[in-house]
């Protein structure tokens, strides 16, 4: 797979050169592969905020580079635009940034700035609804109205509306109930499908990590310490705790069973991969005591 | 025996009377009594009508229907108001939206003040909330500059220094990062454990719930499940069509006896998981 996102060396100190100044992420070597999904976990102020908000240039670097599709994205004024539309950012709590009259001139927005035509906006706003499964008699509603789930959904399209061909989303499922998490999740899930977009989903929920991406980046105190796939990451089990981060409760289980002698995989991470570890083992040691 | 801190008798609750929402029964005549110095985990889905429950709570709402005592103070007798909201102190989602001094401990005088709590009384008070949540340290601090946790911890300062006797907290963790969690977590937990305050938790994370001595599941605006948070929790297929998730422990053991091993389901922590399976092995291997 090709990189669609790359920084390189990228350092970013906020209120540099005053007494405030603070480092917020140094000399990260980060990569996001064109099509994939892709986690990134740390605990608060573990520098991911501030990682993401470079890689469509809400951020300018301190020092070091941000490459999109192989081209620094501020090479130019119109490199970095271009950029904006490209890699598309869902902020934490994105439903209060709703502020247009209907939800259809909310979606509208971002697909209005492109300077696209009546025609076009009105195609990728009804897209973009359907995508987080809005229905068309709440697009003439007022945002405000909306139930607090729906209102989540119709800020994530007003970012799906200008199609970017990658997602960037932080914490989306924050504060939702497990079904209108599951909800969003798999409104991501089919962006993701559809589009061939490449997603990157910023998130607390090891539980969720561990389901939904291909490959996991872990950010602790402004560098990346660890990544890999979800399998490899989570095997990490100690210099994960040991950076505020654990594992999935399953993980966990294993490690317990290996303490206690069981020859099990270690590097299991969803409910579903755990189920069918502990039954193959137990169908060979039935076959085992019937010889 | 004594009073319950809080009792509801057939409670129903519409919104039509405050806003322009249709007649629809959002609590369905609900019964409930929450023992003094227990500690309850109140689960469902948005619009099961918990955080409406809560809200019968200190008199932030009052029943369209049925009864609500709050140590035997009945909520809708207005001359009770200043006593119920002393007994029962509310903690909501968002921090940020609980602070409103640039000192911490200001923070935490805002309501003695407002109760007319003389300032020797106040000092102390204060003191002691802030130690009580762990950021007596912190005093002098501005409460933007504190984190999540930290923040939330002083929102509940804010509200034991009203001396309440019980705390009921509308999904005071939704907007923390794991740590910030684990604060206010252990904050509650110790809180009910040591000074014997009643706590009222409501909360979407199940492992959350699993700390509570009893848990309550809400459908509908009626309680659909009541229980200690074991019991709960082997209602898996229950639960699910709730649209409540269970822990992944007992899910895990769930799907094993779904495939005809004889395990039990009331293994909620890591470890008791662990112990469940090893023992299911040595058997299989007889």
């Amino acid at each position: 797979m090709d990189a669609i996102i790359e920084t390189h060396k990228l350092t970013h100190i906020y209120s540099g050169g005053t007494p405030f100044a603070r480092t917020a992420i140094s000399e990260v070597d980060f990569i996001a592969y064109s099509g994939e999904y892709l986690g990134i976990i740390g605990h608060t102020g573990s520098g991911k905020s501030t990682l993401i908000q470079h890689l469509n240039g809400l951020l300018k670097p301190t020092s070091g580079t941000v490459t999109f599709a192989g081209q620094d994205i501020w090479q130019s004024k119109a490199k970095t635009r271009e950029t904006r539309f490209q890699v598309g950012l869902v902020f934490q709590y994105p439903e209060y940034q709703l502020f247009e009259e209907t939800v259809y001139k909310d979606i509208a927005f971002g697909p209005k700035n492109m300077g696209l035509d009546e025609a076009e906006i009105d195609r990728r706003v009804r897209n973009a609804a359907a995508f987080v499964k809005l229905e068309d008699a709440l697009l003439t509603q007022s945002p405000f109205d909306l139930s607090g789930g729906e209102k989540r959904r119709a800020a994530i399209a007003g970012v799906i509306a200008m199609e970017p061909s990658v997602l960037v989303l932080d914490e989306p499922t924050a504060g939702l109930d497990p079904v209108g998490s599951e909800e969003i999740l798999a409104n991501i899930k089919e962006y993701h499908r559809a589009k061939n977009a490449t997603i990157i989903l910023v998130s607390h929920s090891m539980e969720d990590v561990a389901r939904m991406v291909d490959r996991v980046v872990v950010m602790h105190e402004g560098n990346i310490p660890l990544s890999g796939a979800p399998k490899e990451v989570f095997a990490q089990g100690a210099l994960l705790e040991q950076i505020g981060l654990g594992v999935p409760q399953v993980t966990r289980v294993f490690q317990h069973l290996r303490a206690l002698g069981l020859d099990v995989d270690p590097s299991v991470y969803t409910v579903e991969q755990a189920k069918g570890a502990l039954l193959s083992t137990l169908a060979g040691r039935g076959a085992g005591h019937g010889d | 025996m004594t009073d319950p801190i809080i009792k509801t008798e057939a409670l129903s609750f519409s919104y039509e009377a405050y806003e322009s929402h249709s007649g629809e029964l959002v609590l369905r005549g609900l019964d409930l009594s929450i023992a003094q110095g227990d500690f309850v985990a109140l689960l469902g889905h948005n619009g099961s009508g918990k955080s409406t429950l809560a809200k019968h709570m200190n008199a932030i709402l009052l029943p369209t229907g049925g009864a609500v005592w709050v140590d035997g103070m009945q909520t809708a007798d207005e001359d009770l108001l200043l006593d119920i909201r002393r007994t029962v102190g509310m903690v909501f989602q968002n921090p940020d939206n609980q602070i409103v001094y640039n000192v911490v401990e200001e923070d935490v005088a805002f309501a003695p003040e407002n109760l007319g709590v003389p300032s020797e009384e106040i000092r102390a008070r204060v003191d002691e909330a802030l130690r009580q949540v762990g950021l007596y340290e912190y005093r002098k601090h501005a409460p933007h500059l504190l984190s999540g946790g930290q923040k939330q911890r002083l929102a509940i300062a804010g509200i034991l220094a009203m001396r309440p006797r019980c705390l009921v907290l509308d999904e005071p963790t939704a907007m923390l990062d794991p740590i910030g969690r684990g604060e206010v977590l252990q904050t509650v937990t110790q809180l009910n454990q040591t000074a014997g305050v009643t706590v009222v938790l409501i909360t979407h994370h199940m492992d959350e719930a699993a700390l509570a001595n009893r848990l309550i599941v809400m459908s509908k605006g009626q309680i659909a499940l009541d229980g200690p948070p074991r019991a709960v929790f082997q209602h898996v297929e229950q639960l699910r069509a709730l649209g409540l998730a269970v822990p992944e422990t007992v899910a895990l053991l769930w799907e094993l006896r779904q495939s005809g091993y004889d395990v039990p389901l009331d293994a909620i922590s890591t470890e008791e998981c662990a112990a469940v399976i090893a023992r299911l092995f040595a058997n299989q291997s007889g």
